[in-house]
Order: structure tokens, then sequence, then C-alpha cells
């Protein structure tokens, strides 16, 4: 044991740097490196917003805009999808709150491989910039739809089939590389670093879920970098996987043998875990929110993590309900309409726990609260709508209208943001020190919550009506009554509004960084060890001199007899408790 | 009981990752603007330039932080719990590796039983066969395209069958030097890790030959259908992992011959033997379906 005595050395000499470059640009502490993953993620987050704002103008007032063409129109929409789905939600719940949290929730100094975690940040931040440098090339950026369907991504016509298809798959390669070296950080972190007495079954469900996921994502995302690798070969080295024998523009291309279908198959075998890589440590970090504020423990907490488990497994096996109407072979189709109603009913147990989580709490309504809840709704009909779509036969009329919009961004863009929004308000105070303004934050949430509803909402009425997604306008289609188009007007004004809500947040966050109260320690009173480090905000290597010792589960809240209402994960045994949790390991101690 | 995790090295800030990222861009520029010049999209010059600056500079970054690495693993700050760290995060990232292997074998296996057959009328593809290839025959290996390009295919007795025999060999050679390491014996280790590398190179260099023999006798180019794209894919990535693994293998030479590893502790070496052992057996399924089957 030769530098045991790190533990014991005075860490305020060596790992305190002073200068910004030091401390911000060559750190590898895993919390500066999940707040340069949060803030740029938050940043390339915005630019999608006012892409979806600039949609949304042209789809309610159409040609009132002059910036807005057919060909911008569906560049705006490609980038909107891409970024939102990879370079947002995928980057901030695992770079941003996967880094901060799991070093201080399983009680470590750091990720296990430090080094590799800054490169997985500076990768990121490397395939930002490859993706945002799309909009400044000939020709603009690909305009492919997020989905990239070859073979109209990369063949002439589509926008941006020069340059933009070309940054697109870089950047998408360079993502890949810095999610698989942060992924493989986090799961080896999870499993090797847990602290004395945190067994998987005590971690908190945040960390199930981001466990989960990360260990999805290092199974899904090859399948996508095989994919974006093959449709860079395709279009640049004349190869011939995504191309069957081809006529194109009158021409026949080189290209032989090869099938369009194939690429859906790959990129659906990513794309639906990717669903869940994005929604599973949402679920988790939602647990722990409601179980905080409503000062009750997690319902059926083993549950919840089988839940979590079936739901990843089952992830992999439910791809082609994104293909019903691609020409597949319709047995198969029937397949994946069976595994994907089996994954309902994970789903809604977890819906369940949380519901009766909250049965007969002590609900403190503060912000992260309400955002919780409102996720909960959200989710709800967003996942409702899915099981719709998840049949065969009721997809095939929906299938490519506002129905399937409105179900996804429910689903997985609302009710993900809405946990986002939840964690940020929880967590904040850790981070910085400060709590947000509470008026604020109350404000955000009411108008935002009613205001996706009263974008979304409406988007099913439309898709029953046939309206097609991904149109630049509507035209006088005989289908469509007259009032559709007044709909799509009024969501375009609640989308902007929606949007300029936004601002409050962003007004919130920075404005209490130095003016909002000072936070108590451990202000929402909760249990699990981020909240338990020895000075709040954790200093570098979190702990001072001696790790924590974990004594029980994350969810003793409203204990009879203990001092407060609740006891923190760290506190040993004194005859409270839970009955399973058994005190014999405190002897050898 | 200890505790364990107080035993985890908490490094200072390092400046590398940083660079490493500067340098992918170089890379990733370079490679951009040379296919765009060699494919004759543009008649640009710096792509090679670029790309050389760019491999030099992720040399140069990659040198300097092993060797960080390694400093601190023969200064002792590495404990047995943090070798346990690194052996399962050597272990995800093979797991992640396999998966990248998985799906171009599936692309292989989807193109092969279903895509070829459908162009050539199975399934619901009849009408497609008739009004647009009625002359085409699906056939694996595709030598004979829809468009009537003819190639010849890729035989497995000859370089690819002796290509098996090295790769196979050199995993019992890795293994012997292994061994040996464990028994404290280092001559023989190095010696039988030297064999390995120069197998490694060999199949490097024959697969090279094999590329040219494709390309000049047998009209079997990147771009000549599906079929000639799917074997330079697979065997072509397989090809870039045998030289990662040649190089790590070399860097493992150097620090043998300096005396790093111990008869208890060189986890780099293990890793790096698993890396090998893998990108082995990768190869035995490629031989078996790409060129065999």
């Amino acid at each position: 044991m030769t530098h045991v005595a790190i533990a014991d050395q005075p860490e305020e000499e060596e790992h305190h740097p002073t200068s910004f470059i030091a401390k911000y640009i060559w750190s590898q502490d895993h919390k500066v490196i999940a707040i340069q993953y949060t803030i740029v993620a938050m940043f390339v987050g915005l630019v999608a917003l006012v892409l979806s704002g600039f949609m949304r103008l042209q789809l309610g007032f159409p040609d009132t805009f002059s910036f807005i063409n057919p060909n911008t129109y569906l560049q705006f929409m490609t980038m909107h999808g891409m970024i939102m789905v990879i370079y947002l939600l995928t980057a901030l719940l695992l770079g941003g709150f996967g880094n901060y949290l799991i070093p201080l929730m399983v009680g470590t100094r750091d990720m296990v491989f430090p080094y590799l975690n800054m490169l997985s940040f500076w990768m990121y931040f490397l395939s930002v910039l490859v993706l945002l440098a799309s909009f400044f090339v000939p020709g603009g950026p690909t305009g492919a739809g997020w989905t990239l369907y070859p073979p109209q991504a990369i063949l002439q016509g589509t926008p941006g089939a020069d340059w933009g298809i070309v940054f697109m798959i870089a950047s998408l390669a360079i993502f890949i590389i810095a999610f698989t070296m942060g992924g493989l950080n986090y799961v080896t972190t999870i499993l090797q670093a847990r602290t004395h007495g945190m067994t998987l079954m005590r971690m908190p469900l945040t960390l199930w879920g981001i466990f989960t996921a990360s260990l999805m994502g290092l199974l899904a995302f090859p399948a996508l970098l095989v994919s974006a690798i093959m449709l860079g070969l395709d279009l640049l080295a004349g190869t011939s996987f995504f191309m069957p024998a081809l006529v194109s523009l009158g021409e026949q291309l080189d290209h032989t043998g090869g099938s369009p279908l194939l690429f859906q198959h790959l990129f659906w075998f990513f794309g639906h875990p990717e669903v869940y890589i994005v929604a599973l440590p949402a679920f988790g970090m939602v647990s722990d929110v409601l179980s905080t504020h409503a000062r009750k423990n997690i319902f059926g907490y083993r549950m919840m993590v089988w839940a979590i488990v079936i739901i990843a497994g089952l992830s992999f096996i439910v791809w082609a309900h994104h293909m019903y109407v691609s020409g597949m072979n319709l047995n198969f189709g029937f397949f994946f309409a069976t595994t994907t109603l089996i994954i309902a009913v994970p789903t809604a147990l977890k819906v369940y726990n949380w519901v009766l989580t909250l049965w007969r709490g002590n609900i403190h309504l503060n912000t992260p609260m309400l955002f919780a809840i409102g996720f909960i709704f959200t989710f709800t009909h967003g996942g409702l709508s899915g099981l719709f779509l998840g049949n065969v036969i009721v997809d095939v009329p929906l299938a490519d209208t506002y129905f399937v919009v409105a179900h996804f961004h429910m689903v997985m863009g609302v009710s993900t943001v809405m946990v986002l929004f939840a964690a940020i308000y929880h967590w904040y105070p850790l981070v910085t020190g400060r709590m947000l303004h509470e008026g604020m934050g109350k404000i955000h949430f009411w108008l935002t919550f009613l205001g996706t509803y009263a974008v979304f909402l409406p988007m099913h009425y439309l898709g029953f009506l046939g309206v097609p997604r991904r149109y630049f306008s509507m035209g006088d289609t005989a289908f469509m009554p007259e009032s559709a188009q007044t709909l799509n007007a009024s969501i375009s004004v609640f989308a902007i509004i929606v949007m300029v809500i936004q601002v409050i947040f962003l007004v919130n966050l920075v404005w209490s960084l130095k003016n909002g109260p000072r936070a108590p320690r451990n202000p929402w009173g909760a249990t699990s060890l981020e909240w338990q480090t020895p000075v709040m905000p954790p200093a570098h290597g979190n702990w001072g001199h001696a790790l924590p010792r974990v004594h029980r589960w994350a969810y003793d809240y409203s204990v009879p007899g203990a001092a407060e209402d609740f006891i923190p994960q760290n506190v040993p045994q004194e005859g409270s408790g839970r009955p399973d949790d058994g005190g014999q390991e405190e002897v050898k101690a | 009981m200890a505790e364990k995790t107080t035993q985890y090295f908490v490094p200072d800030s390092s400046p590398w990752p940083l660079w490493a990222s500067a340098g992918l861009f170089l890379l990733a520029m370079g490679i951009a603007g040379f296919i765009q010049q060699a494919t004759g999209v543009s008649d640009s010059q710096w792509g090679g330039p670029v790309l050389i600056a760019g491999a030099l500079w992720m040399i140069g970054v990659l040198f300097m932080w092993w060797r960080d690495a390694t400093l601190e693993s023969l200064q002792g700050l590495h404990s047995v719990q943090m070798d346990k760290s690194y052996r399962q995060g050597m272990i995800w990232f093979i797991f992640s590796e396999v998966m990248f292997f998985a799906a171009f074998f599936g692309a292989l296996f989807y193109v092969r039983w279903l895509a070829v057959p459908w162009l050539g009328g199975a399934g619901d593809g009849a009408m497609t066969h008739e009004l647009l290839w009625p002359d085409f025959q699906a056939m694996w290996p595709l030598t004979r395209t829809p468009d009537g390009t003819t190639t010849q295919y890729m035989g497995a007795w000859g370089l690819p069958a002796i290509n098996t025999a090295i790769l196979i060999t050199s995993s019992v050679t890795l293994t012997i030097a292994h061994h040996a390491l464990v028994a404290g014996e280092r001559a023989r280790a190095i010696l039988f890790h030297g064999a390995t590398i120069a197998l490694g190179v060999i199949f490097i260099g024959l697969q090279a030959y094999e590329y040219v023999h494709a390309y000049r006798d047998l009209g079997l180019t990147l771009d000549a259908g599906i079929y000639g794209s799917l074997f330079f894919m697979l065997t072509g990535f397989h090809g870039v992992h045998v030289t990662i693994g040649t190089i790590f293998l070399i860097v493992l030479l150097l620090r043998m011959m300096k005396g790093h590893f111990t008869a208890e502790n060189h986890f780099a070496y293990e890793a790096g033997a698993w890396y090998w052992h893998f990108v082995d057996v990768v190869w035995v399924f490629l031989f078996v379906v790409v060129y065999w089957l």
C-alpha cells in the first residue's frame, strides 16, 4: 500500500489549481467536466430551439418569412432533431449529470479514468464545433432529416448533399468515440469505485438509470458508427452499401446491390435504444427528486431497478417498429409490435410506482417537484400515444403524420426536458452553493408545462386529419379543413411563447449565481451521498480526508424516531431504518 | 475491512486531452480533404499535409500522455483496485468493439440473405426484378452486378488461408510470451513477443499484397458493387485493428525491454494480449464468412 497516504495528504496545496486555464481547461475533476458538458449542451440546445422556432414561424404563417424556403426548412428540421436527440439530451444527461453525480453518489473521489473523461468532453466539444460548422459550408447543413435515410441523404437534390452531410457524418463519428470513452468510464466507475457499504441494491435510482443507459450506449452506438461510416463511404468512395441498382435524375448510378433498408435496420438498432439511453437516466433522476420532495421512500425500489433493466433489455428488440411502412416483411412487423407492447408493461409499472410514491407523501410543491410531477403527466400522455403507434394496423395510417411528431415530442422531448429542469432546480444548490429563485422557477414551470400541452396536444388532432410531417407548406389539400391551418397558427404562437419563457430560466440560472440566497447544507433534506460532502459545493477530491461509509439505502425519509425526518446513507444504524439492512458489518469495522 | 476506494489516485490537471482533441480535429480535416482530392471532388492540395501533421501531432500527444500514465504506474500510484478498474475498462472497450464488428457482419448477412435475393426477384421483389433488371441473377459472391459489371471474387485457400495460419500462430506465440513473463523469464518473453510482432507485420504486408492483387487482377474494387464494398470494408477495418494492435505490441515490447513489467504487475501487457486475441477471433469469423462460405 504505497500511497494510501494520498487520502491523508493535505489536499489544499496539491489539488487546487489557481489559474483559470488550469482550473477550467486542463482540469480532470469530474465536476468541472460535468459543468463544461452542461454549458456546451445547453448552448447547442438553444440553437436547436431557435431552429424549431423558425420552423414554427413558417408552418403557422406560410410565406411570411423570406429567409425560410423549402431547403432551409429541411435543414432546420434536420439540425433541430439531431442536436436535440444526440448533442443536447444524450450529452446533458450522461455527460453532464452522469459526470457530476456518479462519483458523488457512489462516494468516490473522481471517475476511475479521469484522463479519458476529459478527453471525452473535448471530443464532444469538437463534434459540436464540426456540427455547427456545417451551417457555414457551401450548401449549408444537410437537410436529409435527422434519420439521414439513404439514398436521398447523399444524392444530389437534397440540401447539403455536397458538404453538409460530410460534416454531419464526421461530427457523429467523433461524438460516438467521445461517448464510448465516457460510457465505459461511467460503467466502470459504478462497478468498481463504490464506497464501502454501497451495494448495487443500495444505489439511488439515478445511478441505476445512468448505469444502464451507459451500458446500452456501449452496445448501441457502434451500430450508428458503422452506418455513418458506410454512408460516408457510399458518398465519397463509391461503395454500394445502401445503394441498390439506382436510377437518379435519369442517369443510372454506379452503385449496385446494396439496400437502403439495411441503413434503416442499423440506424434504428441504435435509434430505439437511444430513446432509452435518454429516458432511463431521466427515469432515475425523477425517482430521486419525487422521493426527496415527497419525503417518502420510493415505492417498490427493487421493482424500479428491475423495470429499468428489463426496459433496457427489451429496447434492443423493438427497433423495427420505426419501419412498419418501410416495405419490410409484415410478419416481421407483428413480432416487433408484440415486443413494443410488452415494453409498455415495465414502463407503466414505473409510472404507477411514481404515483404511489406521491400517495400520502408529505409533498413539498417547490419547483423541482413541480417539474417532476409535470413529467409524470407528459410522460404518461406520450407513452399512451406510443401504444397507438406500436400497433402495425394503427401505425400504417398514422405514420409520418403530426401524430408521430406529437408522440415523440411528448415522450422523449418534453418529458425528458421536464426531468432536466427538475434536476437542474434540484441540484443547482449543490453545484453552485446558491438557491435558484423560487418565484421565477414557478412561473417557468407553469408556462412551460401548460405551453407544451398547447403546442403538442393539437398536433395529435392534426395527425388524425392526416397532416404529413416534414412538409414545408400544406397548400390547399382537399382532405385538410381550413381549421387545420388555424390550429397550426395557434400552435406556432404557443411555441414562440414557450420559447420566450425559457429566457426566465436562463436569467434565473445566471442571476442566482451571484444573487441567489446562499444554500444551506443539504437544502432539500436528501439522503443520498452527494449532499453529504464535507464542504458544499464539493471540493476537488470530493470527500476530504476519509471516504463516506454507506449504511443504508437512499430512501430513508420520514423515519419515525429519527433525529430529523430522514437518515442520510452514511449515518450508521441506530435501531431505526429498514429491517433488512443488518448491522453486522459495523462490528468488523 | 479496508476502505478500498481511498486507494484511488486522483491525478492533477493535464493538458493532453485538449491537445488530443485538437490533433483529432487536424486528423479528421486531413482525412476529409485527402478523400475529397483523391476522389476528384475538390482540387485543393491541403488534405495530405494536414493529414500528416495531424498524425504526427497525435503521435506526440499520445506519447506524452502514455508517458505520464506509465510514470504514474511506475511510481506505484496505481492500486490493486485501480488495476481491476483498468481490466474492466478494457473489457468494456472490447465489448464495444465486438458490437462494432457485429454491425458489419450484420450488414453482410443482410445483403447476402435478403437484399441481393430481393434484387434477383425473391420475396416481394418480383416486379422490381422483372421491370428493372430482368437479366440479373442473385448469387454470392456477387460477381455480376445488376448493371452488368463483372468482377472475380477472392478465393479462400490461397493467401487468406496462409494469413489465418499466421494470425493463429501469432496468438500462440503471444501466449507463450505471456507465460514466460509470468514465470519471470524475460529473455524468452521478449523473443516470443518479438515473433508475434513480426507475424503481425507479415500479416499486414500480405493483406496489402492481396488488396493490390484484387484491384489489379480480379477487378475487385471498393466501388465494384456490394460484394467489393463489403469485402474491403470488413477486411479493411480488421486490418486497421491489426495495425493498431501491432503498434500496441511494439510499445509493449519497448516497455518490456526497459523492464517495466513484473511477473505480478503487467496489466498493460494483458490488455494488449486481450486486444490481440480479440482481433484474431474476428479474423477467424472473417475467414469463414467472407472468404470461405
